[in-house]
């Protein structure tokens, strides 16, 4: 039977509050949302923290809606609920195909977006797609609240820039007209993480490419993104060629490391492949 | 720390600690031991239970977050004596053979039936892909859940 160690465990009732909590408690406290990445490494004892600050009845992070034309997606949506939301499904399909192959159902209950993304996981599929999307994260602390770009928030693995003290309180998408998007994975099981994803979001102008991203998971990619291989894409027709050009681009610049879900070389190969896919299939949905 | 979890309609109040896991609340506090426990990571669903009538891995949470909330487990299935639909299709087409994955697959089954009641065999497929049998028994499973959606169209 895995059990954490003990801690002191703190509800939260308000952003201030958690705030004040997080402030009370210093470092060596942590916030829980859903759960699921910090609890099994609790378990692990690869996480012990002194004090859990609970979230979860924070139902002001739990909104999805759409502000000022950008798409804000709080930080306690639950996998399940973005996956759900035609808020964010209907501008960007590419929430639906990623959150379709998110952990599981039953996990995607329970576990939230802010969570994931605080987690920094070096195969984080949200990372992915926030970095295609190029979303702002909001992010409050004793000092106030700030944005930061998402394609600036990781700052290594498991390390973002939330800082002690700080909490995650919102993603902030701008919604681009007629923009098409989509997400493609390759994982070994449900519920794995992937071997390699990526993301893709592309808007034209009069036949031509305007704006294009690239987002890609657990394939070594600085950053999640691509930047290289979109300015690539910028001011061509969309096509084929352009699309496959874009792929092998990207690849070039990841950095896979083998491990048990796959050789470097093969992950390489799915940068550029996915993204490829990711491409093709986003512009079909413009 | 002093918590209230109502579970299958009844409040529960206990002391415990914050890093008592949920499943263990269950099982050793309540004795309410058809929740089942395995791989301890989340990953094989043996210890889904509802949380406010939504499926939830019970090993990932603490007895904690749910004070204050419903939790309904394998033995709230029944009523007054009669058992749930998806427990009658389990019976009817062998959706068991050790039983150890079923309670977790019968209240995820109920939660899928209660949002979609008609749903596909590839719809079932999905939403109890976050959940192991040890036996393999997958065809019989998503025929027994088809079982209880039919059954309850019907009625
Ligand atoms: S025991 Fe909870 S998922 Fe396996
Ligand atoms: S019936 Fe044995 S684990 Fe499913």
């Amino acid at each position: 039977m895995q059990v954490p160690a003990t801690f002191a465990y703190e509800r939260a009732g308000s952003v201030p509050h958690a705030l004040e909590l997080l402030d009370r408690y210093g470092p060596d406290a942590r916030v829980v949302a859903g759960g699921h990445s910090l609890i099994p490494m609790m378990k692990l004892r690869l996480a012990q923290p002194e004090a859990l600050i609970d979230i979860n009845g924070l139902s002001e992070l739990a909104q999805l809606s759409v502000e000022d034309g950008e798409l804000v997606i709080g930080s306690m949506v639950r996998h399940a609920e973005l996956l759900a939301g035609a808020v964010a499904t209907g501008p960007y399909p590419i929430f639906e195909d990623a959150e379709r192959v998110i952990a599981d159902p039953i996990v995607r209950n329970r576990g939230t977006v802010g969570g994931s993304l605080c987690q920094g996981d070096p195969s984080e599929d949200l990372a992915a797609v926030f970095a295609a999307l190029r979303a702002t994260a909001v992010i409050q602390g004793p000092a106030g609240v700030r944005k930061v770009p998402v394609r600036e928030f990781h700052e290594g693995p498991y390390e973002t820039a939330v800082g002690d003290g700080e909490l995650l309180l919102a993603l902030r998408v701008p919604i681009l007209d007629g923009a098409g998007s989509a997400y493609e994975k390759v994982e070994r099981r449900v519920g794995d993480w992937p071997v390699a994803a990526a993301g893709a979001v592309l808007q034209l102008d009069g036949g031509v490419i305007a704006r294009a991203g690239i987002g890609l998971t657990a394939v070594g990619a600085e950053h999640f993104c691509a930047p290289e291989a979109e300015a690539h894409l910028i001011g061509k027709p969309p096509g084929a060629e352009v699309f496959a050009e874009a792929g092998r681009i990207a690849a070039e610049h990841c950095e896979p490391h083998s491990d048990q879900r796959g050789p470097a070389d093969y992950k390489r190969h799915l940068a550029a492949e996915l993204t490829r896919r990711a491409l093709a299939r986003a512009v079909e949905r413009i | 720390m002093r918590i209230t979890v109502t579970v299958n309609g009844q409040p529960y109040e206990r002391d415990v600690e914050p890093r008592l896991l949920l499943t263990h609340f269950l099982r050793d506090e309540l004795d309410l031991t058809g929740t089942h426990w395995g791989c301890d990571t989340s990953n094989c669903g043996v210890c889904t239970v509802q949380l406010d009538g939504v499926p939830v891995k019970s090993c990932t949470v603490l007895a904690v977050m749910a004070d204050g909330h419903e939790v309904t487990t394998v033995e709230g299935l029944e009523k007054d004596g009669e058992l749930d639909a998806v427990q009658k299709g389990f019976v009817e087409c062998h959706g068991l053979q050790c039983g150890f994955c079923t309670p977790g697959m019968l209240l995820t089954a109920r939660w899928l039936l209660d949002n979609k009641p008609d749903p596909d065999e590839g719809e079932i497929r999905e939403a109890i892909s976050g959940q192991l049998c040890r036996c393999t028994g997958y065809e019989n499973i998503v025929r027994s859940i088809r079982w209880a959606a039919e059954a309850e169209a019907k009625s």
